[in-house]
């Protein structure tokens, strides 16, 4: 149906979209102001899309929100670039709206909710698996709660390593490990956009993967 | 963080105390502990479901009645350094004296029992209260706790766990005076929604000749103004059918049938409310055998299955302090 590809559009000049996908609208709300506030000074303007009810087969949710956010600055050292932030409850998206190509996609698991958990399993169905080459990232939230976790985070940890992506832990919740983070990402969606020269997706990919231990191969 | 990999440890409760002692050196169990810990995942993913006929002989319903029926808070504790079971009348003198120090009225307090030898150990002041009555109690305990005992040298003893009915204020000064003579450390056990499942599925599991109790489910929706709680109770026989349905292997209990057997109550709720309850947390458990709070507060039901509940929570307290 709509599986999401890296590379069924044509890349947008001097910009980078990155995706997040997650249950939890007010977080990736946050997150996404964070990275965008990244940039000093950047006015926003956001624009919502609601999916008609007709595009879902499956099930019982609610359809996903899609705010559009467009910086109008750009980063003071470098050519203007624009970044596009989309926000997604689920996937698959809605294939009626005009988006750009999607450079970066994050799936955000709340370690306090199991619902997070299974709705970001069944989304990943969604996504081509040439994305998992270095285009897609997990971001566990909430381990900083210990007494609030439903999920252990060894399966989280397992399902980082069956998709062979890179997990990262962030409390979203807290201000300050939050904009750490938002800064991360961004410099994770500039590589992957192909803005910084020489270094690539697939490269930042393996670098990620050394290192963790060898031992997670037996996993 | 870093405990990512690999082989599986075995459960610690399937070994015997007193089959583990083998002739090391301390600094060579503690090298060796500490390789294992590298290597272990944080939680088994098996469990032995605790057996009602090897326990039964060992637990005496009469000496346990007490323990039965009440509110127990639970602490995770360090080992205590230098404590002797010879020396409890002597520590009973000590603590009386520090509680009269710390407070004027009188109090009856009963001190340290523990499974393995069963000292109960009995501290009257001299007070208004001749009849005894019981306004705190504590006790420490350790049930299979191989994996800690084997790591600390023999000046220490491991009781890690301990539960404490009565008075906040009592705890206080008694966990105060415990600290201060045996350098350890409390800590309040808060249990998490994970490990509630965990113990949702053990208890169900277990066999029961009568239930005295629903099977009931407490949940927390974190909503703005003030958070929503949602009960849910089940025939306790139904909810051992359920089980029944989705156990395979037997003896054990595995994560996926927790995680599938929380799964089909969710579903069912959801089939008739639309409400997700697995995004919501889960904050009390209550079965024929016990009931857990997140907070920390338990209650046992059943004599039978005594040693098998404190055997998780023995668990839980030991990952706690490590």
């Amino acid at each position: 149906m709509s599986v999401l590809r890296p590379l069924d559009k044509l890349p947008g000049l001097n910009t980078a979209t990155i995706l997040l996908v997650g249950t939890e609208d007010a977080l990736l709300q946050q997150l996404a102001d964070s990275m965008l506030k990244e940039d000093c000074a950047s006015e926003l303007k956001v624009a919502r899309f609601w999916q008609r009810e007709s595009d879902r087969s499956n099930l019982n949710r609610t359809g996903p929100v899609l705010p559009l956010c467009w910086p109008k600055e750009s980063w003071p050292q470098e050519p203007r670039v624009a970044r596009m932030s989309h926000l997604a409850k689920s996937l698959p998206l809605p294939s009626s709206v005009n988006r750009p190509r999607i450079d970066l996609i994050v799936f955000v698991v709340n370690l306090h909710s199991k619902y997070s958990l299974q709705n970001t399993e069944e989304s990943l169905r969604h996504v081509d698996a040439s994305f998992f080459l270095g285009k897609v990232c997990f971001l566990a939230t909430g381990a900083g709660r210990e007494s609030h976790c439903s999920i252990h985070r060894h399966t989280v940890v397992k399902l980082a390593h069956t998709y062979q992506s890179p997990l990262l832990y962030c409390d979203l919740e807290v201000e300050g490990f939050r904009a750490t983070m938002a800064q991360r990402l961004v410099r994770v969606l500039q590589i992957c956009a192909g803005h910084v020269p020489g270094v690539s997706a697939l490269n930042l990919l393996s670098l990620l993967r050394s290192s963790e231990g060898p031992s997670l191969e037996d996993l | 963080m870093d405990s990512y990999s690999a082989p599986e440890s075995t459960p610690s409760a399937s070994s015997r105390p007193e089959d583990y002692f083998i002739g090391a050196t301390p600094l060579q169990k503690r090298l060796e502990s500490v390789r294992k810990q590298s290597s272990f995942i944080l939680t088994p993913p098996r469990r032995k479901i605790p057996q009602c006929s090897q326990l039964q002989e060992d637990v005496d319903p009469q000496k346990v009645a007490f323990l039965l029926h009440k509110q127990w808070t639970l602490y995770s504790l360090t080992p205590l350094y230098k404590f002797s079971y010879s020396n409890l009348k002597e520590y009973s003198r000590l603590l009386n004296a520090f509680i009269v120090a710390e407070k004027q009225k009188g109090l009856a307090v009963e001190v340290g029992e523990d499974f393995n030898i069963k000292i109960v150990s009995k501290s009257q002041l001299p007070s208004e209260n001749r009849e005894g009555k019981v306004l705190w109690t504590g006790w420490f305990c350790c049930v299979f706790g191989d994996s800690l005992l084997e790591t600390v040298s023999e000046d220490f003893t491991c009781l890690p766990l301990f539960l404490a009915n009565g008075a906040e204020s009592n705890t206080a000064i008694i966990g105060t005076w415990f600290q201060k003579t045996f350098d350890c450390y409390f800590s309040p056990l808060a249990i998490n929604a994970f490990n509630l499942s965990w113990m949702a599925a053990m208890w169900t599991a277990c066999k029961m000749d009568h239930y005295v109790a629903t099977t009931e489910f407490l949940w927390s929706v974190p909503c703005s103004p003030q958070s929503l709680d949602i009960s849910f109770a089940i025939h306790p026989e139904d909810a051992k059918a359920l089980w029944d349905s989705v156990h395979k292997t037997p003896g054990e209990v595995t994560q996926e049938e927790v995680d599938l057997f929380m799964d089909c109550l969710y579903s069912h709720f959801h089939r008739h409310f639309k409400i997700h309850l697995s995004a919501t947390r889960l904050v009390r458990v209550s079965t024929s055998v016990a009931s857990a709070h997140t907070d920390g507060k338990i209650k046992i039901l059943c004599h039978k299955y005594l040693i098998g509940v404190l055997a998780y929570l023995t668990e839980l307290a030991i990952f706690q302090i490590e």
